[in-house]
């Protein structure tokens, strides 16, 4: 019907056909274009609803449970009951530290409790997410620098970098669990008696390690995308002008990766920020290094209305940093694809 | 070119819901409050096939019970529905479905610390009046381990304790005490090898640990009312006796990084006197080829201030859920899986601990399985982990309170007392 309908309009004035038939021919085509709208939404409609049932719904019913009061016990029966409305309670505690107190009212948290921990645990979260990242982004640089070249067995290099990747970060903490063990390989090879999950520094330092050597290679393909797309006339045209290796790197490989590479920053960061199984399974999260995702897991065993809570609280902190690198950081790539875009026009 | 400016933050959020629905998915639904004597009440005499849900079966020992099991009842099947072997997961998974009311989930295996939890939910059938199962012969501990105020909840179906393990090429008598012990750790220092080592990572383990320096003490973590009871002398000395020991090199630095497995290593390569730890220990550490400790592994109960210590209690109980279509079935099942003949083939087959003192003396399970006496001493002077509805708090309480004065990084009174603040603001949500 569709390709029948659509050239007539074309064809009809210029075969000098009966002009009556134009107006009813308008009309039509609004139809049409109604009926492709209607179309369009009914074909939507499923990935919608799909989108709505697994991503709205629970969010909205964690934000309604995080307004609710935990189960608390009734003295008598020794069963619990429902906790009833709690108004903003729950995010005030996290926020303030307060536990709630014998007879009432709230104290603050004693040493020994999940709420005593939120802004060590938001620290050591931001704390892991700048080192290793930083880490990753300067490591990942290096390496897609070295597979963007052409020499022989490049393909098994590209495979190999792959690996740590590949493995569930699961397994990666434990195998380098074992390494940071205390009889274990890192301590003979370096010939050093350190106490790697049992002391505040060298476990960060292990967790440090450990993602660092896990998440690098997702970097460096990422990179590595970003370094094919430039041309090589561009550094041909580069070396005639004269310019030395450093002038080429700073002046032309910078700038042209900076959108992949800005975009691979985001996506580190954002993981990073809800890291979890690592620093679970190498420390269990002790000698502070408790990050967000591991106190709201701990949290829902202990009530999970407040869990809701902590949760909400940390999608609103990790929707926050990915809100200010999209403004700064995203604005540019924006800016880049409405340049080419003027262009074409 | 301004839309996609819009869209861009609109579109991370929409990527970032993913991260807030994995965390809030754990809670899904509302807390059953109550449980209601409506479902404890229902289904009590109707019969049909029903599920029974455990931890990950490694050594096979359900499966063939169950399959005697059918073949004995053709129109009463029980279905078996595996979980992972990591306790957190069979924990999660329980509350999962008992939230949903699952009528599934007709029997399930419940660790003896998550009991009081399960029952103040309303989760499980009481075990009382015509639902009764007979505790009569089983060890004291691990019936009260599978009670909450007073009544039966669980049914225990296997029990477990905590053995002192040394080496009898350089101790000739193990020690009765822990002043006794401490004595003996300059045959340690002589050797050039640790004396002592538990479990002390900031874990589950060390729960255990700590309520076992208390309990031997004299100490409790809860009064019989339930609520924590750590600001005693009794407390202060058991928890010291740890802090002491770590200090002055009685219990080497390293075991601070331990859970069960180091701390099994460590002992098996000759490297430590004493080793507290689980029963499992005894068939690795004599039978592996790597261990130096085969022919000298000598097992006693736990030192404790003047006799053998307070162990904790580890072991699975048997509850039937509230919710289930078919109970009457469900208790037979129950009482089934505590009878002796398969409590024999628990402890042959799967190593586990029976709940009859009177199998310890069983002169072929006994063979088989040498450490069975020290292991009943073991648990008749077992004390339940603390049995409490909010337990993940209170181990929470114990754990990072417990680690910090080990470390020294506070005395041990300043502990416990943080300990008891903690515990008590668990209990006070209510």
């Amino acid at each position: 019907m569709a390709t029948e309908l659509g050239p007539t309009p074309v064809k009809g004035p210029a075969s000098g056909t009966t002009p009556v038939h134009h107006g009813p021919k308008g009309v039509g085509e609004d139809n049409k274009i109604l009926s492709q709208g209607k179309w369009a939404s009914w074909l939507l409609a499923p990935t919608i609803i799909a989108l709505g049932i697994v991503i709205v719904y629970p969010i909205i019913s964690a934000m309604i449970m995080s307004f609710q009061k935990d189960a608390g016990l009734d003295p008598v029966t020794g069963l619990f009951t429902e906790g009833g409305p709690a108004g903003i309670q729950n995010y005030v505690n996290w926020l303030g530290q307060q536990c709630a107190a014998q007879g009432g009212g709230t104290v603050a948290c004693p040493p020994g409790t999940l709420g005593g921990q939120f802004w060590t645990a938001t620290g050591t979260t931001f704390l892991f997410t700048v080192i290793t990242v930083a880490f990753e982004t300067v490591l990942g640089f290096w390496m897609a620098m070295i597979m963007a070249r052409t020499f022989k067995g490049r393909g098994l290099v590209r495979a190999a970098v792959l690996v740590p990747w590949a493995i569930p970060t699961a397994v990666t903490a434990q195998l380098w669990l074992f390494m940071f063990d205390f009889n274990g390989i890192i301590n003979k090879l370096f010939n050093v008696s350190i106490l790697w999950t049992g002391s505040e520094w060298p476990a960060k330092w292990a967790v440090i390690i450990a993602d660092t050597w896990k998440t690098t290679p997702f970097m460096a393909l990422l990179i590595l995308a970003g370094l094919q797309m430039i041309p090589a006339e561009v550094y041909e045209a580069a070396k005639v002008d004269g310019a030395t290796a450093w002038q080429r790197f700073r002046m032309i490989t910078l700038p042209l990766v900076k959108p992949a590479l800005m975009v691979a920053i985001l996506f580190r960061t954002l993981d990073a920020l809800r890291m979890f199984d690592l620093p679970y399974i190498l420390t269990g999260g002790a000698n502070n290094t408790t990050t967000l995702s591991i106190l709201v897991i701990n949290q829902i065993r202990q009530g999970f209305n407040s869990a809701a809570a902590l949760s909400t609280i940390t999608f609103i902190i990790i929707f926050l940093v990915a809100f200010i690198f999209v403004r700064f950081l995203g604005a540019n790539v924006v800016e880049q694809s409405g340049a080419t875009g003027k262009g074409k026009k | 070119m301004k839309t996609p400016r819009f869209l861009l933050p609109v579109a991370t959020a929409g990527v970032l819901a993913l991260t807030l629905t994995a965390c809030g998915g754990g809670g899904g639904g509302t807390t059953g409050g109550g449980g209601g004597g409506g479902d404890a009440e229902a289904n009590i005499d109707s019969r049909g096939p029903i599920t029974y849900v455990q931890g990950k079966d490694n050594s096979n020992v359900v499966r063939p019970l169950i399959e005697k099991w059918n073949a004995a009842h053709p129109d009463e099947k029980v279905t078996f529905k595996e979980q992972t072997d990591q306790a957190d997961q069979q924990h999660d998974d329980l509350v999962q479905n008992f939230q949903a009311k699952n009528a599934d989930y007709d029997v399930a295996s419940v660790d003896v610390v998550w009991t009081a939890e399960f029952a103040a939910k309303g989760w499980l059938q009481p075990l009382k009046d015509k639902m009764a199962v007979d505790t009569a012969g089983m060890l004291e501990p691990t019936v009260e381990a599978g009670s909450y105020k007073g009544t039966l909840y669980a049914a225990p179906v296997s029990s477990d304790g905590g053995i002192l393990y040394y080496r009898k090429d350089l101790v000739p008598e193990a020690p009765k005490t822990w002043d006794e012990m401490m004595e003996m750790c300059s045959i340690a220092k002589a050797n050039k090898i640790g004396c002592y080592a538990g479990q002390f990572k900031q874990y589950e383990g060390l729960t255990v640990n700590a309520s076992e320096a208390i309990n031997s003490a004299g100490g409790s973590v809860l009064n019989d009312e339930g609520k924590p009871n750590l600001n005693t002398a009794e407390a202060e000395e058991g928890l010291n006796n740890l802090v002491e020991a770590f200090k002055n090199g009685n219990i080497p630095a390293e075991a601070i990084t331990y859970q069960e497995e180091e701390s099994r290593r460590a002992f098996q390569d000759g490297k430590l006197l004493f080793l507290r730890n689980w029963p499992y220990v005894y068939n690795l550490a004599t039978t592996e080829g790597s261990s130096k400790v085969k022919d000298v592994l000598g097992m006693a109960a736990l030192p404790g201030k003047a006799g053998p210590g307070a162990s904790s209690l580890g072991g699975h109980s048997a509850a039937i859920s509230v919710y289930s279509d078919h109970k009457a079935t469900a208790l037979d099942f129950v009482k089934f899986l505590v009878e002796e003949e398969q409590q024999k083939f628990f402890a042959t087959q799967g190593s586990l601990a029976p709940v009859f003192g009177a199998l310890y003396d069983d002169k072929e399970l006994v063979a088989k399985l040498p450490y069975l006496p020290v292991l009943k001493t073991s648990i008749e002077n077992a004390v339940p982990r603390p049995v409490t509805p909010f337990y993940p708090a209170v181990t929470q309480a114990i754990q990072e309170n417990a680690y910090a004065a080990l470390k020294g990084e506070k005395p041990a009174k300043d502990a416990l007392s943080d300990m008891q603040k903690s515990i008590e603001t668990a209990g006070a949500g209510s």
